[in-house]
């Protein structure tokens, strides 16, 4: 059954066909279909791909190792997706991918989707020993990044320190940077996103 | 209608010019630092008096030419002037609406777009001489005989309500880029949902690049109701999120304090949505 859908999505020839192939495939929540909707990112049809991140999201744990291992170096568009997926899954096991994407790729879409996903990680999978140590990291990039020169890296570093400003200890620090923020962003876009966060911390 | 700036590369390709060196170079004896020099001075919006005077003068140049006998200098000089802020440069930027070259009056007219100077709507509608049926292509050349997108749009910046009657038959020239210039000063005069409407449906269209066109100008005029359709538009998320942007921006504006309405708190929805 799910070989059939995925010869489906390898042999559509029309960008229709695609979306209607993946979105199929991806309904079948099979743990075979995995490396097909990964590959989909790569095609150069959003609409596939972004099912294709829903199907994947779906599948959760289970599609982290392959998506941590197949991360496309030379298409950031396709790496885009695979950060979206992974922010999404929230698998500590990408903290690595992401702290890196989120701090040097060099693809803003990259970048956003890692900032977002780095407030959202399920910490209590982490051992007690790990989870301080991954947490400061995560804090201390989305910080960093708060700084970027581009209004929408910002942006998103601000979605990623509201969400990580669920953790009590993180909560002064985050705080204070919105303060900051508010004070010295010259983008009322940026602002305004402060704000929001702000009545939800 | 300017290019939607969504660069998915960082361009911190920081080029080796300090805003001194830029100054004197855009008076040096080698055309090709002045050009350079007058491009730089815009990017990073060097806004200082010396520069504002250097590149209004700039705008008479006559030593930089083209084989088409274009004015590279001038255009460059005339794009710099627009994100300078200093309304000092309007008269200059008038006077090329005249300039021979088709890229220095489109130049001219973005960046008095950008100054959003009334002074400028006589020659503005100027180039609209005609109408609809003057509005050709130029046998061999890739541009209409006006730049009326550029022209268009800055009357619907600047609050031209006087240019209402001469700016909606453009509704119908047969180049979308123009329609689309003309449905987004209309808005802009007039309000009308039926305008903002025209440049939604846009959205449809299966070519990407007035895709992305019709988002630039939902964003720059703010059209609150295109919100849902541009966060599913089928364009790059980076062109959206500026698109929203605008949109916010629009929310926010005349607030001296901001203050977050129901409104922007929807559009920050869907901006994280696509992050």
């Amino acid at each position: 059954m799910t070989k059939e859908l995925i010869r489906a999505v390898e042999s559509a020839d029309s960008p229709a066909l695609m979306v209607a192939a993946v979105q199929k495939l991806a309904r079948a929540k099979d743990e075979a279909a995995i490396p097909t909707l990964i590959a989909v990112f790569g095609y150069n049809n959003p609409t596939a791909a972004v099912a294709a991140v829903a199907g994947l999201v779906e599948l959760g744990y289970l599609a982290v190792p392959q998506l941590l291992s197949q991360i496309d170096d030379y298409n950031y568009g396709a790496r885009a997706y695979s950060i979206r997926a992974l922010s999404a899954i929230a698998d500590p096991r990408a903290i690595e991918i992401l702290l890196s994407a989120a701090a040097t790729d060099f693809a803003p879409s990259v970048r956003r989707a890692a900032a977002k996903g780095l407030g959202n990680l399920h910490w209590h999978q982490l051992n007690d020993q790990d989870r301080p140590s991954a947490l400061s990291r995560c804090l201390e990039t989305l910080l960093n990044i708060s700084t970027d020169s581009d209004w929408s890296i910002r942006y998103a570093a601000v979605v990623g320190l509201q969400a990580l400003a669920k953790i009590p200890d993180l909560r002064s620090p985050i705080q204070a940077r919105f303060k900051e923020m508010l004070f010295t962003d010259t983008q009322k876009a940026v602002c305004a996103r402060v704000q929001l966060a702000q009545l939800k911390v | 209608m300017i290019e939607p700036s969504a660069e998915e590369y960082s361009t911190d390709n920081a080029p080796p010019l300090t805003p001194q060196q830029a100054i004197v170079n855009l008076q040096s004896s080698d055309l090709s630092l002045r050009y350079y020099a007058a491009w730089w001075l815009g990017k990073f919006r060097v806004n200082n008096p010396e520069v504002v005077d250097t590149l209004i003068a700039a705008l008479d140049d006559e030593a930089d030419r083209t084989e088409l006998g274009g004015y590279p200098l001038r255009r460059n000089a005339a794009r710099a002037l627009g994100k300078l802020s200093d309304n000092r440069a309007v008269p200059g930027l008038i006077k090329c609406l005249e300039c021979s070259d088709f890229y220095v009056r489109e130049a001219a007219a973005q960046s008095l777009e950008m100054l959003g100077d009334a002074r400028a709507i006589p020659a503005l509608l100027k180039l609209l001489d005609g109408g609809v049926a003057a509005a050709i292509q130029i046998p061999g050349r890739p541009h209409l005989i006006q730049p009326y997108e550029a022209v268009l749009e800055a009357l619907g910046a600047i609050g031209a309500t006087v240019a209402i009657d001469m700016i909606q038959p453009f509704l119908e020239h047969p180049v979308i880029r123009v329609q689309c210039a003309a449905a987004r000063a209309m808005y802009q005069l007039t309000n009308e949902p039926e305008y903002g409407e025209r440049l939604v449906q846009v959205l449809q269209n299966s070519d990407l690049k007035l895709r992305r066109m019709a988002l630039s100008d939902l964003g720059a005029i703010g059209y609150m109701k295109a919100a849902d359709t541009i966060a599913i538009a089928a364009v790059e998320n980076s062109f959206k999120l500026i698109a929203l942007k605008g949109l916010l921006e629009h929310q926010l504006k005349g607030e001296e304090t901001l203050t977050l309405n129901d409104n922007a708190i929807k559009l920050m929805q869907l901006m994280d949505s696509l992050l």
